[in-house]
């Protein structure tokens, strides 16, 4: 009788040297007949969607998460088709993308830029994402979007308000619907003067991050064009829940306007705060105090409850919007889920859409191409009018509303009325306006 | 002038909740001698309790007014809270407007209960060991019963607006010449963490049951060998300081809409507190909570930020590493509190 002695480090050795050896000719050949990473293998494509589960955005994300689900229908052919069937492109053909059956894998942002790369980089490497979406901050949307610039997937972001994220930031393979703080402002200052006059001195409270910053930047830009005089901006942390003593200040520093650039929790602790030291009922020189904010969002308006009353703001998108792509949306949506979709929701469905769409007119999932056909992209039917993914920034640019709490609601979801829908022309800039200077888009990298 | 005052009188209410809180801490720790990482968690629940009578309150059955339409275009639903079609609009309104000092009411045995589950379920297990674990233990709680909430509440803070007659503003100070307006909620919640505070003093201080506590905070193996049930008693104490942080929260919602991690933001601010003041000192926590709020109040001015950057974030650890270099007992401390 024989015996075959081996050890246990041989056994090791022989199979990591087996597998490699197994593993070799698939990895060379995927690589070397599509030529960029995760081409999509069979009849399904993959496509990675990266929201916030958990942390202080999670009500977002999960709002995220629904208009995704509803995409991925609409694109694999089931439900009513929402904005499919308002979309001027007619590209996508109800079968998913270019005939393979979309599914999706999801991540959570934690709303952390490391956990929010952490989840991408898990999602293209293990699950064979071919496209990255989703997310409710701009930290995390600049740090997701550097990732899949090096990983060679597609970025289309969701919720990033920050001019950074189209500005210094800015990647070939990233993608932005939603406005931005640029774009506020010049949505805003018009209104702002028409409804404040054009002497005015603004207090500025703002979030301590890159989001809080440009919007600032940007609002002060705006009104300062007006005749505004910026009498102070105090810069708050991201965690700070008690706004009192921010707030106090205010009352003594001659300013009339308090605008917070402040978004989700903070925005709800600072403007209650600011309601209940009495600042709306203030008169300041025979003028009455305001507080804008900004940037809007109805899951916001939610949580500040009646101190939103009145007051002024911005938002992407609104569900009592009239044109017929809305209508669409909010049908499809509001069937299935039971209430209206909010601004993420409808940025997160049509950043889907958009991508599909691109792929399908391209007809082929290489990032580059993809790239090529989103970029100087003119389109239709998605909501805000007719809209352009400018080239130079990958920057979207189309209507903006400026919208107001609403007095007296009809509904928990009638929050905001729209007070005007700022024509695209008004917020456009150039590429090279120095808020957006600073970064190049670079070369689109179709990885592998 | 008034700037200072109001400086202080936001001190004086921040201070209100780290006080509460930390005398909480305090009582758990004289007791039981356990270091609570979950006293945030209490707190947080306390908030999430008049969520929850204003929710209970809210219930409402639907009605279809074919007149209306809703988002869909479909006919509206409207709704119409139990509680005002029992006890007419009027009454049933001004019950869902009164809901956060009712909520007080409504937290008291919840809290208790809370406490005393916690204790005899969980934390009754640690005494014995060491302090390393009762404080991962605890900590451990906290994330678990902050998620709970999270799942049934959500992630977005929950307005709980005090009552109308109480949510303006105050003119403070008008007979001495100052013209300060403070929002009279605030300054319910100061005065209502005074007699919070001056309650469970009087409470220990006055009763018997009070002085077999004390007693056991001193020396607890005597009172045992005197035939008392000491473990029982402080049970007992374990839900009345679940019960403090709790109603600190019920009466902080409408200062700040509670949210799931409310809690975690104090618990470890009212840790400094705590060791500030002096382990296992009662009245040591309750002066330094509210010497820190009125620290970290100051520390937020403009005046403060623009002359040292960020002083705000980190006043009060500042000021605890002054006091421990300088009296390593706290202010108030004594000698022998964990201290082998």
């Amino acid at each position: 009788m024989t015996k075959t002695t081996m050890s246990r480090r041989g056994v090791l050795k022989t199979g990591a040297i087996a597998g490699a050896g197994l593993a070799l000719p698939t990895y060379l050949s995927a690589a070397s007949h599509a030529g960029f990473t995760n081409a999509p293998q069979g009849d399904t494509v993959t496509l990675g969607f990266n929201v916030p589960q958990s942390g202080p955005y999670a009500d977002e994300g999960a709002d995220e998460l629904r208009a995704y689900e509803l995409a991925v229908e609409h694109l694999n052919g089931e439900g009513d088709g929402g904005m499919l069937n308002t979309f001027s492109s007619k590209a996508l053909e109800g079968n998913g993308i270019l005939g393979k059956k979309v599914e999706y894998v999801t991540g959570d942002t934690q709303t952390k830029s490391d956990a929010a790369r952490a989840s991408a980089k898990s999602m293209i490497e293990k699950d064979g994402a071919v496209m990255i979406t989703g997310g409710s901050s701009s930290g995390v949307a600049i740090a997701v979007q550097g990732l899949c610039q090096e990983a060679g997937v597609i970025f289309m972001a969701g919720l990033t308000h920050s001019n950074d994220t189209t500005g210094k930031d800015k990647k070939a393979n990233g993608f932005r619907h939603f406005f931005n703080g640029y774009m506020s402002g010049a949505a805003l200052a018009p209104v702002l003067e028409s409804q404040y006059g054009s002497d005015r001195k603004a207090y500025h409270l703002t979030a301590d991050y890159t989001w809080g910053w440009t919007q600032q930047e940007s609002i002060a830009a705006a009104t300062e064009a007006l005749g505004w005089e910026t009498v102070n901006n105090v810069l708050t942390p991201l965690a700070q829940t008690d706004f009192s003593s921010y707030i106090a200040p205010v009352l003594n520093s001659g300013a009339d306007v308090l605008v917070l650039n402040h978004y989700g929790g903070n925005m709800v602790n600072s403007l209650t705060n600011a309601v209940q030291f009495g600042l709306r009922e203030k008169m300041i020189d025979g003028k009455q105090f305001e507080i804008v904010v900004p940037l809007f969002s109805r899951l916001m308006a939610r949580g500040a409850g009646e101190n939103i009353k009145g007051i002024l703001g911005s938002t992407n998108w609104h569900w009592s919007l009239q044109d017929e792509g809305s209508k669409a949306f909010v049908q499809s949506f509001g069937t299935k889920y039971g209430f209206p979709p909010s601004q993420a929701a409808h940025t997160c469905y049509v950043q889907t859409l958009l991508y599909a769409d691109a792929v399908a007119r391209a007809g082929s999932f290489n990032p580059c191409a993809v790239v090529e056909a989103l970029e100087g992209f003119e389109f239709d039917g998605l909501g805000n009018g007719p809209t352009l993914y400018r080239a130079e920034d990958h920057q979207c640019f189309k209507d903006v509303l400026v919208v107001r709490g609403k007095e007296n609601p009809t509904s928990e979801f009638d929050l905001l009325e729209v007070v005007e829908v700022t024509p695209r022309a008004q917020v456009e800039y150039a590429p090279d306006h120095p808020m957006f200077a600073g970064g190049t888009l670079g070369e689109c990298n179709p990885g592998a | 002038m008034d700037a200072i005052i109001l400086q202080i009188l936001n001190g004086l209410d921040k201070g209100s909740a780290y006080a509460l809180i930390a005398l909480g801490l305090t009582l758990i720790f004289g007791t039981l001698g356990v270091v609570n990482f979950a006293h945030g968690a209490l707190f947080m629940i306390g908030a999430f309790c008049s969520v929850t009578l204003a929710k209970l309150l809210n219930l409402s059955f639907e009605t279809v007014d074919p007149t209306q339409k809703d988002f869909l275009g479909n006919p509206l639903k409207v709704k119409t809270p139990y509680i005002e079609s029992w006890f007419g609009p009027e009454v049933g309104a001004t019950i869902i407007d009164w809901s956060v000092p009712l909520a007080i009411l409504f937290a008291i045995p919840i809290m208790l209960v809370v406490g005393y589950v916690m204790e005899r379920g969980l934390i009754k297990h640690f005494y014995k060991r060491p302090h390393a674990d009762q404080i991962l233990v605890t900590f451990g709680l906290a994330i678990v019963l902050q998620e709970i909430i999270k799942f049934y509440f959500g992630a977005n803070p929950i307005q709980t607006p005090a009552p109308d007659a109480l949510s303006g503003v105050a003119s403070v100070g008008g007979a001495v010449g100052l013209n300060i307006a403070y929002p009279i909620w605030r300054l319910c919640y100061i005065a209502f963490s005074l007699l919070l505070i001056g309650g469970a003093f009087a409470f220990l201080q006055f009763t018997t049951f009070g002085m077999v506590v004390r007693a056991g905070m001193a020396d607890r193996e005597t009172v045992q060998l005197l035939g008392i049930d000491i473990d029982r008693r402080f049970t007992i104490m374990f839900g009345l300081a679940a019960a403090i942080a709790g109603l600190a929260g019920v009466m902080y919602g409408p200062i700040n809409a509670p949210n799931y991690h409310m809690g975690m933001d104090f618990l470890v601010l009212s840790f400094v507190v705590v060791v500030v003041g002096g382990m296992g000192s009662l009245p040591g926590a309750v002066l330094a909570g509210f010497l820190l709020g009125i620290l970290e109040a100051f520390a937020s001015t403009t005046w403060a930020t623009t002359t040292i950057p960020g002083i705000n974030q980190i006043i009060i650890y500042l000021v605890a590493i002054i006091v421990l270099l300088t009296r390593p007992r706290g202010l108030m401390g004594k000698k022998g509190v964990m201290e082998d």
